[in-house]
């Protein structure tokens, strides 16, 4: 056994690089639209171009005669197709209104996009060209696009099958408010707009569907990051036994949130390819996307904080209004409903009270975008204690550090009643501070504030944090989520000694195949090389709760390690019984099985794997297999936080705002592979940057989506974003034996209020207080303008 | 109907296409090169991006028969086939420095970033980081905020001029 001669190659902690990309650098990925099948037919759909009218007839009869046209229905025709309409899996409030969404639109459309018949064709631009000959009447009714106007007396509705654009009044009051906010010395009040965003996962979404052939299996392949749920619910929606469809999602182009939802067209696709007895394919155009896929944000938030004498925080007032869009989709009411834990963030204070109103409107429903309901929450936050922070006449970073969870209370019981873990605020902070030379810009701001240099220098913070992993069943069961939160996972052992790993997450460019076989190779001791990891199609992985929420390495990745301790504890009981030792005498390190004192006793886990393969040899109490599973579910979820820090130069004669500095501090807990946090943190960045400083998705006043294409979306290229300087502390959460927290929506969480406090932490000395998002060239403009209007000096 | 022939990533192919039909498409659905992605109807996005007579182009923008008579290359090309079983051995410098920099997470944009970043190093072997940035403008990444990027273009960059490089910031 010379190999014990050579330590084990850790793997945890370390960068290996990822297994993903050698089909994904060359061209031989497999996205959705990549499949062809025999026979298939491609699907286009006839969309509503009004955001709200009666339906008063359709027409596809032209459409039946256009070449290559192999069907067309109406939603009528295919109404009776429907077991259900499409889910809405977390119903907020008892008496939430969640209207009945049919995939195809009936007798009413309630946005731009809605779709109300679907036409089949040999080709795609068949299918496409012939929804030009779909007839409908369309009698317009008055648009609702404005959230308090929508609740106002009188308001137009944006859905007629209801009596009111009001979905649900969710509240929670911690602690006594009132007397917080009546005997408080000062009170900083602010309404802060959080605008609608367009996901805008490169890949487009796509989706193909094959009847059963030789069995009764259903195939749906779909570019979604919730294979396991998309199957179920799909099997509830559409009629079809849940153990006849099969669900795949192959190589998937990010999603952010865009893709962890159950959509019109993939319960029409898999009606279809039933109905017609042929493989159908639909794959959206951006533009179309842009309607069709959900949107997210979008809340309007009215915040105020009462303050001691001291400066401490006593209680803090959130009344959200929060635009649901026409229907609710897969947890559209659940995306602002998770900010009422994180609006009080990393402060202590005796009382908050959150209200949120989830309201209806003729546009494109909202969802869980990269956050989904923490960005928002932090956003106000951290834009309300540098705003108390201006009024109060304190230094921004003595009035947060004055009211944090310092590191020695931790765990922490929050007013919103949840435990923080685990945490070190102030050390993230110091390493942030120095990296960024925080008060050498300070010395440069003050300069350049005293020569009047047209180009001022702002500095912005934001200490966040946020609740993370989406784990713990019980508690999510408490707030109606429709689901639980464990994660499952499988590890065979091969007879050669080689390791399959199972996991019920879907990735879609996180690396799980590289953060999961690392993980699994330390704890059986096996090479990196050898464990393989497979995911994403129903068949294979059978059980699983997908990928979202910054969950898949807090649970999915404990779930694999939980597999892989089982199928350790499988071996040492076989190498007791090859070794003729007692259990309690093995030891077991870097896939090495010895007994105790007699070094020389000793076999590997591979040599096992065969062993119990061969099944000749094995423990009377045992079957011989030493494959496991894992389900696991942690009881609490965990909370990434950090402090970011950003410099921007704002050009007080154009507007324009560019970006110098950026350095974000993350304290994510372990890390399994630090090129791939890194590369999480990156991402997550550019899109919380992006909402601050140039996305925002505009609607006109009768409903019209303005913003309908990259065209005048503006998603921000490499040009528009400066360099990220990143670094780590880490405080190991304790609601996993890994150590980790989750990685994948820290960066967007934390950024967007460090630069838009940084834009104004630029202006505050030209009297602007206030910064409307996207910090564009003409928002910071007119800011400024307003202020000198407004005499402030 | 109209004829076209093109030479796509070393194979010559013709075929009797629709004038509407876009490059893109002729290159997706008749020769099946599905590592050429759409990301978008507006041009903007940049994950189409391949090499028309050796200037890169977004196929998307290029009609079928606008690319007659033209040599085409594609991501799927851009590897030498390596005959010892070890394929990265045969990856162009940017396929290698994208995979070792962590230069893609999904993968989506990959094909056309390195094919856009190629034209790039073809006129400026040695970019600054700002060069880099401003040279894939047209591509835009969801996943990875760029630096990985950018950092990937200039290390294959040194790795084709055959020097070493300090990808950090400023440099």
């Amino acid at each position: 056994m010379t190999a014990l001669d050579t330590p084990p190659t850790l793997n945890v902690g370390v960068t290996r690089l990822r297994k993903e990309d050698a089909h994904l650098v060359t061209g031989r990925s497999n996205w959705t639209d990549n499949i062809t099948l025999t026979g298939l037919l491609h699907v286009a759909l006839v969309r509503s171009p009004m955001a709200h009218a009666k339906v008063s007839n359709v027409d596809v009869s032209a459409a039946l005669e256009q070449p290559g046209v192999v069907a067309a229905f109406t939603g009528a025709d295919l109404a009776d197709n429907w077991a259900g309409g499409l889910p809405c899996a977390w119903p907020v409030t008892p008496d939430m209104k969640s209207p009945t969404h049919l995939p195809l639109a009936t007798d009413e459309v309630r946005y731009v996009g809605d779709a109300v018949a679907v036409v089949v064709a040999r080709t795609r631009p068949q299918a496409v060209d012939a929804t030009e000959h779909v007839v409908v009447d369309y009698e317009p009714l008055p648009a609702v696009v404005d959230m308090e106007a929508a609740l106002a007396d009188g308001s137009p509705l944006a859905d007629t099958s209801l009596d009111t654009n009001k979905s649900f009044t969710w509240q929670k009051i911690d602690g006594e408010i009132d007397d917080a906010f009546d005997g408080a010395a000062h009170v900083t009040t602010r309404r802060f707009i959080n605008q609608r965003l367009i996901p805008t996962a490169i890949e487009p979404r796509s989706v193909v569907c094959a009847p059963p052939r030789e069995t009764r299996e259903t195939t749906l392949w779909s570019a979604t990051q919730v294979p396991h749920i998309l199957r179920l619910m799909l099997a509830l929606t559409c009629g079809v036994p849940e153990h006849e469809l099969r669900v795949v999602a192959p190589d998937v182009g990010g999603g952010f949130g865009s893709k962890l939802n159950v959509y019109a067209e993939e319960a029409i696709c898999l009606v279809l390819a039933r109905k017609l007895g042929k493989p159908v394919k639909w794959t959206e155009t951006r533009s179309e996307g842009y309607q069709a896929t959900i949107h997210g944000r979008d809340q309007i938030q009215d915040v105020s904080l009462a303050f001691n004498e001291d400066n401490t925080i006593r209680g803090m007032r959130v009344e959200l209004h929060a635009d649901m869009g026409a229907y609710l989709q897969l947890v559209t009411p659940g995306i602002p409903i998770l900010g009422a834990f994180m609006f009080n963030s990393i402060y202590k204070m005796d009382a908050l009270s959150f209200t949120c109103h989830g309201v209806f409107t003729n546009k494109t429903p909202t969802d869980a975008y990269r956050g989904a309901g923490r960005p928002e929450a932090t956003y106000a936050i951290e834009r309300l204690i540098d705003e108390a922070a201006n009024e109060l006449g304190v230094e921004p970073f003595e009035l947060r550090e004055r009211n944090w969870i310092k590191h020695e209370e931790f765990p922490y019981t929050t007013i919103a009643g949840i435990e923080y873990d685990s945490g070190n605020y102030e050390a993230a902070t110091a390493k942030a501070r120095e990296i960024f030379g925080y008060d050498d810009l300070r010395a440069e701001q003050a300069q350049r504030r005293g020569s009047g240099d047209p180009v001022q220098l702002g500095i912005g913070i934001s200490t966040f944090t946020e609740m993370c992993g989406l784990a713990p069943s019980r508690v999510l069961g408490s707030l109606s989520y429709g689901a639980g939160g464990w994660e499952h996972a499988s590890v065979r052992m091969l007879p050669s000694g080689k390791v399959e790993v199972i996991t019920g997450t879907s990735p879609h460019g996180q690396g799980h195949v590289t953060s999961w076989s690392q993980i699994a190779a330390d704890a059986l001791g096996v090479a990196y090389e050898d464990v393989e990891v497979r995911h994403g199609d129903t068949n294979v992985a059978h059980k699983g709760m997908d990928t979202y929420g910054s969950r898949s390495l807090v649970v999915g990745g404990y779930a694999v390690q939980v597999a892989c301790d089982k199928v350790v504890a499988k071996a040492k009981k076989v190498a007791a019984h090859l070794l003729e030792a007692a259990e309690d005498d093995i030891e077991f390190s870097g896939g090495t099985f010895s007994v105790s004192g007699s070094p020389d006793a000793n076999t590997t886990i591979q040599d096992i794997s065969l062993a119990v393969f061969a099944a000749h040899d094995y423990p009377e109490d045992m079957e011989p297999s030493l494959d496991s599973d894992a389900t696991v579910d942690p009881e609490n979820f965990s909370y990434p936080h950090g402090t970011h820090l950003c410099a921007t130069e704002v050009d007080t004669e154009t507007g324009r705002v560019t970006i110098r500095r950026y350095v974000a501090v993350d304290d994510v807990g372990k890390v399994i592979n630090p090129q791939i946090v890194d590369g999480q943190v990156h991402g997550g960045l550019a899109q919380g940057i992006a909402q601050a400083l140039y996305e925002e998705a505009v609607y006109d006043s009768e409903g019209n989506l303005t913003t309908g294409s990259l065209l005048d979306y503006y998603v921000p290229s490499a040009a528009d974003l400066p360099h990220f300087e990143t670094d780590r502390t880490e405080t190991p959460a304790t609601s996993n034996p890994l150590g980790v927290k989750g990685v994948g929506e820290a960066g967007t969480i934390a950024s967007t209020p460090a630069v838009i406090n940084a834009v104004v932490d630029a202006l505050r000395h030209l009297g602007v207080n206030d910064m409307p998002m996207p910090a564009s060239p003409r928002n910071v403009w007119e800011a400024l303008q307003a202020a000198n209007n407004g005499g402030a000096a | 109907m109209t004829s076209v022939q093109m030479n796509v990533d070393g194979e010559t192919h013709s075929d009797e296409v629709e004038p509407r039909l876009l490059l893109v498409h002729y290159l997706r659905e008749f020769l099946g090169k599905t590592g050429t992605n759409v990301g978008c109807d507006t041009s903007n996005c940049g994950a189409c991006t391949v090499h028309l007579d050796g200037r890169s182009v977004k196929s998307c923008t290029v009609l079928a028969v606008q690319a007659d008579g033209g040599d085409i290359d594609t991501i799927e090309g851009l590897a030498e086939f390596s005959s010892n079983g070890d394929e990265e051995a045969g990856w162009h410098p940017l396929q290698r420095a994208f995979h070792t920099e962590h230069g893609l997470q999904c993968g989506y944009c990959t094909p056309g970033m390195i094919m856009a970043a190629k034209d790039l190093l073809s006129e400026n072997p040695d970019p600054t980081e700002d060069e880099v940035r401003h040279g894939l403008e047209g591509n835009l990444c969801r996943c990875t905020g760029y630096v990985n990027i950018v950092k990937a273009v200039r290390t294959a960059a040194a790795e084709m001029r055959g020097d070493k490089v300090d990808t950090e910031v400023g440099a």
